[in-house]
């Protein structure tokens, strides 16, 4: 189990790293500099691009930009959002709240997905399989910013139990609307997966032969079932992962949530290259830590992946 | 119910509730089990063979209703010994006291019947711990250890670690078997045991099975298509077709003096090694739709011998001897007498002298 953990960092490090030279290269096709004041002259702008190191020959800027983000986690300075600040000086504080945010929205989702699942397979073709499933719907069809304002008129307009934007004296607090409205997706995801994969492994010969073994409904389902439908489930989890990283750049900002989605989305229309690179990296980065923790899970919970692959 | 018997299925009738209408699939069973004997119930897929099982561990599904009949097993616990009848059961009792714990099953295919994500060792000790058997963990994992060696699995202490996909077929069809024989059950049925597996394997599996009958005296009731099969395993037979029983006998009696069209058209299409002249016989047509069953005898649409009667009325049973009976109008006194077909002849004659070389 090691091995494989160890192995799959390792290619973990390797991806992320080929993503810093994707980035780099990706920004040389952009259009426009962060210097857009039509009020600037032609010196002061080459002024400016000497300064922040702009006018180098490309290789040369290569190497600086690796060297600093390798060394020092240094993506440079902030060209238009909050000028001359570190970039990771902006990003990091903010990163806290969207991470926390995105984690809740998905452990709610994934929690209720598996709840309504296992009822609702449990339960085949009865009122409270239905029931399920419509919520599934819902939660399927609709998308994640209309919830955010359902939410934000009813708990927080109508009976004003939340703030309707983010307040923070109390981030807790806060991040409860914005967790809900992320984690309906997810949740209508995993439980329609769940439902019919759950199906599926009731009906299987290996179920049949654990009921005969005289071992109570309850440990049927949350033993063997579960356990065997879940190996399915946790696919999904990697990419509604991405689901989740787009969805808070709307969900942050109806609420106005200081996270790093809405960071983003000031970012790329003031052409911060900078603080593009770093929010696009550090959204990799999540996006490749889900997957590698969705591999372990796999690994943890069957046994015919840890051992192929080297226990 | 006499002493010496461990189950008695009476008038059983079932069916099932389809969109297509009722499947009777099973019509009027009756059969006795005695303690330690092997009973094998053959017949091609869909006569019902399957689901009689079900019925005893009271694993019918939803749509299926027992119409009428009984199933009877005699229940030891703590030198106390009563009858019950599993069909009037609730789910929870046949769950705590019945299912696993004094009848147990092995199914057909080994390959889907273990759970992926458990090793086997925990497979086999998990109904031991449910019916609370043992006294402590480490209890079960030493009778675990035996069970492996009782079912010919070496290095036991490794192979409990094991997961399925790391045995073969029939490791794993002795692992099921081990699973069965956990709880120490009076009664062990076999659906198919051996059908999912190749002949030697087949062979091997049918030795460990009476093996096993000769040291703990369970009763088995061996489900099987297979004529073939059976022969060396059991005590008696019974033929199944269409949801009714055919016919019934000592394992001798249906091999050597069979009775019935049906189940002379089974013994003939036993490939064998010497069929080179003989073509393998099969049974022409297919089984009737049980949604609408047939007036009279099922198997007269398919049969060579069938009488005018037999397309009217369901035969009763015949006695051809103390242990053998016979469901089929041939055997009323004012019958025509009728021969088993002679290719048939020829190779029950060969089987016989067989035996006594």
């Amino acid at each position: 189990m090691l091995k494989f953990i160890t192995k799959r960092f390792f290619w973990s490090m390797v991806t992320l790293f080929t993503i810093l030279i994707l980035l780099f290269l990706l920004l040389q096709f952009l259009p426009g500099t962060p210097f857009n004041d039509e009020k600037l002259s032609e010196a002061s702008k080459a002024l400016l691009n000497a300064k922040y190191g702009l006018d180098q020959p490309f290789f040369s800027r290569f190497y600086i930009y690796m060297k600093n983000i390798l060394t020092e986690f240094d993506f440079g300075i902030s060209l238009s959002i909050q000028r001359n600040w570190m970039v990771k000086n902006i990003v990091l504080p903010r990163l806290g709240i969207s991470v926390r945010i995105g984690l809740q929205a998905l452990a709610l989702g994934t929690g209720m997905g598996v709840l309504f699942g296992v009822v609702s397979a449990s339960n085949k073709n009865t009122w409270l399989d239905t029931m399920a499933t419509v919520v599934a719907i819902i939660g399927v069809s609709i998308p994640s910013y209309v919830f955010a304002l359902l939410l934000s008129y009813t708990f927080g307009y109508k009976l004003p139990f939340f703030s309707i934007i983010f307040d923070f004296s109390d981030p807790i607090k806060s991040s409860i609307l914005p967790t809900i409205a992320l984690s309906m997706f997810v949740m209508a995801q995993v439980t329609r997966f769940l439902r019919t994969e759950l199906i599926e492994v009731l009906g299987s010969d290996y179920i049949r032969l654990v009921e005969a073994k005289g071992v109570n409904r309850f440990k049927v389902i949350a033993r063997h079932g579960l356990r065997n439908a879940l190996i399915s489930v946790i696919t999904i989890l990697g990419p509604l992962t991405v689901t989740l990283l787009t969805g808070s750049l709307v969900v942050e900002k109806v609420y106005a949530v200081p996270g790093i989605g809405s960071l983003l989305v000031n970012a790329i229309l003031t052409n911060d290259y900078n603080v593009i690179v770093m929010i696009a990296f550090v959204y990799s980065a999540l996006y490749i830590t889900m997957n590698l923790v969705v591999d372990i899970l796999y690994g943890i919970i069957d046994p015919r992946i840890r051992v192929a692959k080297g226990a | 119910m006499e002493t010496n018997q461990i189950l008695e299925v009476k008038n059983l009738q079932l069916s099932f509730r389809l969109d297509a209408g009722v499947n009777h699939v099973i019509r009027d069973i009756s059969f006795n089990l005695f303690k330690g004997e092997t009973l094998a119930i053959v017949g091609e897929s869909g006569s019902g063979k399957s689901v009689t099982t079900k019925a005893i561990l009271g694993l019918i599904d939803d749509n299926g209703a027992v119409e009428e009949g009984s199933i009877l097993f005699r229940l030891r616990e703590n030198d106390k010994e009563e009858i019950v009848d599993l069909l009037h059961q609730s789910k929870s009792y046949m769950q705590k006291h019945i299912r696993g714990r004094k009848i147990a099953i092995i199914f057909q295919d080994p390959m889907t019947s273990l759970d992926p994500t458990m090793t086997i060792g925990k497979q086999i000790m998990e109904s031991m711990l449910e019916h609370k058997l043992v006294k402590s963990k480490q209890e079960a994992k030493d009778r675990t250890k035996v069970l492996l060696e009782l079912v010919g699995i070496d290095h036991p202490e490794k192979r409990m670690k094991q997961y399925p996909h790391q045995l073969s077929g029939g490791m794993r069809q002795r692992v099921v078997i081990a699973i069965a024989l956990a709880c120490e059950p009076d009664l062990l049925i076999a659906d198919e045991p051996t059908t999912a597996l190749d002949v030697t394997i087949q062979s091997q599996i049918l030795e460990l099975i009476k093996d096993i009958q000769k040291k703990t005296g369970v009763a088995i009731i061996f489900i099987t298509h297979d004529l073939g099969v059976v022969a060396n395993v059991a005590d008696r037979v019974a033929v199944m077709y269409a949801g009714k029983l055919v016919e019934e006998g000592l394992a001798e009696e249906i091999y050597y003096n069979p009775k019935h069209p049906y189940t002379w058209g089974l013994l003939s299409s036993i490939p064998s090694m010497d069929s080179k002249e003989e073509e393998i016989e099969s049974i022409p047509g297919s089984p009737p739709n049980l949604i609408n069953p047939p007036k009279g005898d099922a198997f007269a649409y398919r049969s060579n011998y069938a009488l005018a009667i037999d397309f009217e009325e369901i035969p009763p049973f015949f006695k051809i001897s103390e242990t053998h009976s016979v469901a089929s109008w041939l055997y009323h006194p004012m019958a025509p007498k009728v021969e088993m077909p002679e290719v048939l002849q020829k190779r029950l004659a060969k089987y016989r002298t067989q035996k006594e070389v």
